[in-house]
């Protein structure tokens, strides 16, 4: 069976971190600052399962499934506080939510 | 039981009634803040006249008792004590002042009824009591000190009362700094007595002086002058004299009792503890009378000029204590110290009525602006009346007649008085007349100018103290009678156990019939003339006052001799002008730089506070870059 190098796996992992961070710092829409975050998430989880299958413990996968039922239960939060926001500001425009600054 | 153990409990009762009013006054209902204002004097009056009934019946040891508390701190042998010492001189100041602090409170209770600062005026007046009590008790002049700073706290306080007008703070501040003047000098004075004596505790300093210190010594010179700063300061005497006029901004039962009765002879007290003092150094000693002998002068002529009720009174408590320094000086102790008692009845009892007419002339303050109010206020009329015949020392009947002509008589008689001390107080007794009776002569004769809004004659609480303190400047003086008529002078035989008993020059003793028919006849020339100028003419004084040289001299008295122009000038003035010049030193810079490098800091990191999230996040991002490189490549 031939096995993807450690490096590509964990260039896999960085690249899809970079894609999530990006998409966070550029979208300015807060439903994909969410999703971007998602990412970002995944490429978390994706460093989990490759150490999991370097050392072959079942602890990295394990760990996923925490991850993902904690970005369940984040999405949950976070969708219901942009509908929220959405009520309040009519827009889900980051940067017109500026309501902390002190002006 | 011996009731001197008890004495720690006089000057805590007024303790204990401050703590309570200033924890609790703003929430006490202001029948309970009366209640315990006035209970907490009551008290410790009651336990000092027992206690006085018991010192003159059963003398303690060596006419003294001293209680010590506790150690206040120890420091390399030098260990100050809390403890009281109870001799006559400590028990006619602490009589004076429960008991005429009492009434004062009692008065207070109905004079200062609806003032906002109700609770705070009585906690105020009950520390004032507190201190003096310690001031007097004291058995070193550490603890003295502290009581004497307490009593300068409390008027600085006071004087500020009504602290919402500028002016009344700017009259405190300036009790306050005039008064620190001499108490500086004060404790320079303590320090060198602790240099030489390694104790301050006043009965040692005492005893051991005279084996340390010859008559006439640089030490004892410079520990009396230096004393003598605190005394002046305190008791406004010249040169520190400006502040007492300008003290009549706080409520009248504060003049009355800080500024008439008790704190300002807390200098008298002082000099005479440390009499020894004054007795090894001379020439101290006659500074302190011809200081007396200007200041009695000077503000008996300032008196005459001015039109404030209350400003007249309060030059004429500098004169009259002008009189207590007079005694002093000439080494007649306890001559000053029933001068001060007498003082204290008396005056308490002017200022009380002078509050009584005030109230009822709606603040008003100018005696000018008052006129007829004998018909209308026969109490109050009498009691000043009673008063002012003490102040100008009306033959017989009153009792400043028998403490003033005791002074006037040992100015001339005694070894260290002089023919021209007794002549300045004697020209100071004619002025004391017209002013006293120009006072009152205009205030209540004449046609009346103000109807009376508010009558205080129904206040029971304000007539008790007038009628109380009127008997007593009546009678007061009957305690000690002239040497000439007969030999009942109770009053200086139980004093002559503290303090040295005047030493009289050979063959005065039959000089003193004639001075006192001397002075008799002045005080009715002094009233007949008043009348006759503020009664029956008063065109007369008018028409004076409307020349050239009438105006100038009456612009000159009224301002007290120019003395508050004179010190601006010389003292206020180049201070302004030297920290003025000196606004912008180096210093400055330095901490200005401070200030500004802060200011540039701050305002570069608020920049980066932008409210954008992205940017938050941004942050962020690089921040872990940056703090993983640190890791990765350092």
């Amino acid at each position: 069976m031939m096995t993807v190098p450690l490096s590509v796996q964990l260039l896999l992992a960085v690249i899809l971190f970079l894609i999530g961070l990006l998409g966070v710092l550029i979208r300015r829409n807060v439903i994909f600052m969410l999703m971007s975050v998602e990412i970002m998430l995944n490429a978390a989880a994706l460093v989990f399962i490759i150490g999991g299958s370097r050392w072959h413990q079942v602890d990295g996968q394990a760990m996923v499934i925490f991850i993902l039922a904690m970005a369940a239960a984040e999405v949950a939060v976070g969708l219901a506080l942009i509908l929220q926001v959405f009520h309040l500001h009519k827009t889900v425009d980051v940067d017109r939510l500026r309501e902390l600054k002190d002006e | 039981m011996d009731v001197f153990h008890l004495l720690w409990l006089v000057p805590t009762f007024p303790l204990a009634g401050f703590l309570i009013l200033a924890l609790f006054g703003m929430k006490m209902p202001s029948r309970a803040i009366a209640w315990t204002g006035t209970l907490s004097i009551g008290l410790a009056a009651l336990l000092t006249l027992w206690m006085g009934l018991h010192f003159l019946t059963q003398p303690p040891d060596g006419h003294h008792y001293r209680q010590v508390l506790w150690t206040w701190f120890d420091v390399n042998g030098f260990a100050p004590t809390i403890a009281l010492y109870l001799d006559p001189l400590s028990l006619v100041y602490i009589f004076v002042i429960t008991f005429v602090g009492f009434l004062i409170h009692l008065y207070s209770t109905a004079f200062m009824r609806g003032d906002e600062g109700y609770a705070r005026f009585f906690a105020f007046m009950n520390l004032f009591v507190f201190s003096m009590l310690v001031l007097v008790l004291a058995d070193n002049l550490l603890l003295l000190y502290l009581g004497w700073e307490g009593v300068g706290l409390c008027s600085f306080l006071l004087i500020g009362f009504w602290y919402r007008d500028p002016a009344n703070g700017y009259a405190a501040r300036k009790a306050f700094i005039v008064t620190r003047i001499g108490d500086t000098a004060f404790i320079i004075g303590l320090f060198l007595l602790v240099k030489q004596f390694h104790t301050l505790n006043i009965q040692d300093i005492l005893m051991q002086a005279p084996g340390v210190w010859a008559v006439g010594a640089t030490g004892a010179f410079w520990a009396a002058l230096l004393l003598l700063g605190g005394a002046v300061g305190k008791s406004a005497q010249l040169p520190l004299q400006t502040w007492l006029p300008d003290a009549m901004a706080g409520p009248t039962p504060v003049s009355a009792l800080i500024h008439a009765a008790t704190m300002v002879t807390a200098g008298v007290y002082l000099i005479a503890r440390t009499h020894v003092l004054y007795s090894l150094s001379p020439a101290v000693q006659s500074l302190v009378a011809i200081i007396g002998v200007l200041t009695l002068l000077i503000a008996g002529f300032s008196a005459l000029a001015q039109h404030d009720l209350k400003r007249i009174l309060a030059y004429s408590t500098i004169s009259q204590i002008g009189y207590m320094f007079l005694a002093l000086g000439v080494g007649a102790w306890t001559a000053a110290v029933f001068h001060f008692m007498i003082h204290a009845f008396f005056k308490a009892l002017l200022f009380l009525g002078a509050g009584a007419v005030i109230m009822a002339m709606e603040e008003e303050h100018d005696i000018f602006k008052m006129g007829g109010l004998r018909k209308k206020m026969p109490m109050t009329y009498w009691t000043f009346l009673a008063a002012s015949g003490a102040l100008a020392a009306i033959p017989l009947i009153t009792a400043g007649f028998y403490s003033k002509d005791l002074i006037l008589f040992d100015a001339l008689a005694s070894t260290q008085g002089s023919v021209y001390l007794w002549l300045g107080g004697f020209v100071g007794a004619f002025i004391t007349v017209l002013y006293t009776f120009r006072m009152v002569f205009v205030t209540f004769y004449g046609e009346q100018k103000k109807p009376i809004a508010h009558n205080p004659e129904h206040e029971r609480a304000m007539m008790i103290p007038l009628v109380v303190l009127g008997v007593l400047s009546i009678v007061g003086g009957w305690v000690e009678l002239p040497h000439a008529w007969a030999h009942f002078t109770p009053f200086s035989h139980l004093l002559e156990t503290t303090l040295p008993a005047t030493t009289l020059k050979p063959g005065m003793e039959s000089n003193e019939w004639w001075l006192q028919l001397l002075t008799a006849v002045i005080v009715f020339i002094g009233i007949y003339l008043t009348w006759v100028a503020y009664v029956k003419k008063p065109a007369m004084v008018t028409a004076w006052r409307e020349t050239a040289f009438g105006r100038a001299c009456h612009q000159f008295f009224y301002k007290g001799w120019m003395f508050d122009q004179l010190y601006d000038v010389l003292f206020v003035k180049p201070v302004v002008w030297l920290s003025r010049i000196d606004e912008h030193d180096f210093i400055d810079y330095l901490y200005e730089g401070f200030g500004r490098l802060n200011a540039w800091i701050h305002a570069g990191f608020s920049r980066t506070q932008s409210g954008y999230l992205r940017w938050y996040l941004l942050c962020i991002a690089f921040g872990l870059l940056f703090i993983f490189s640190l890791i990765l490549f350092v």
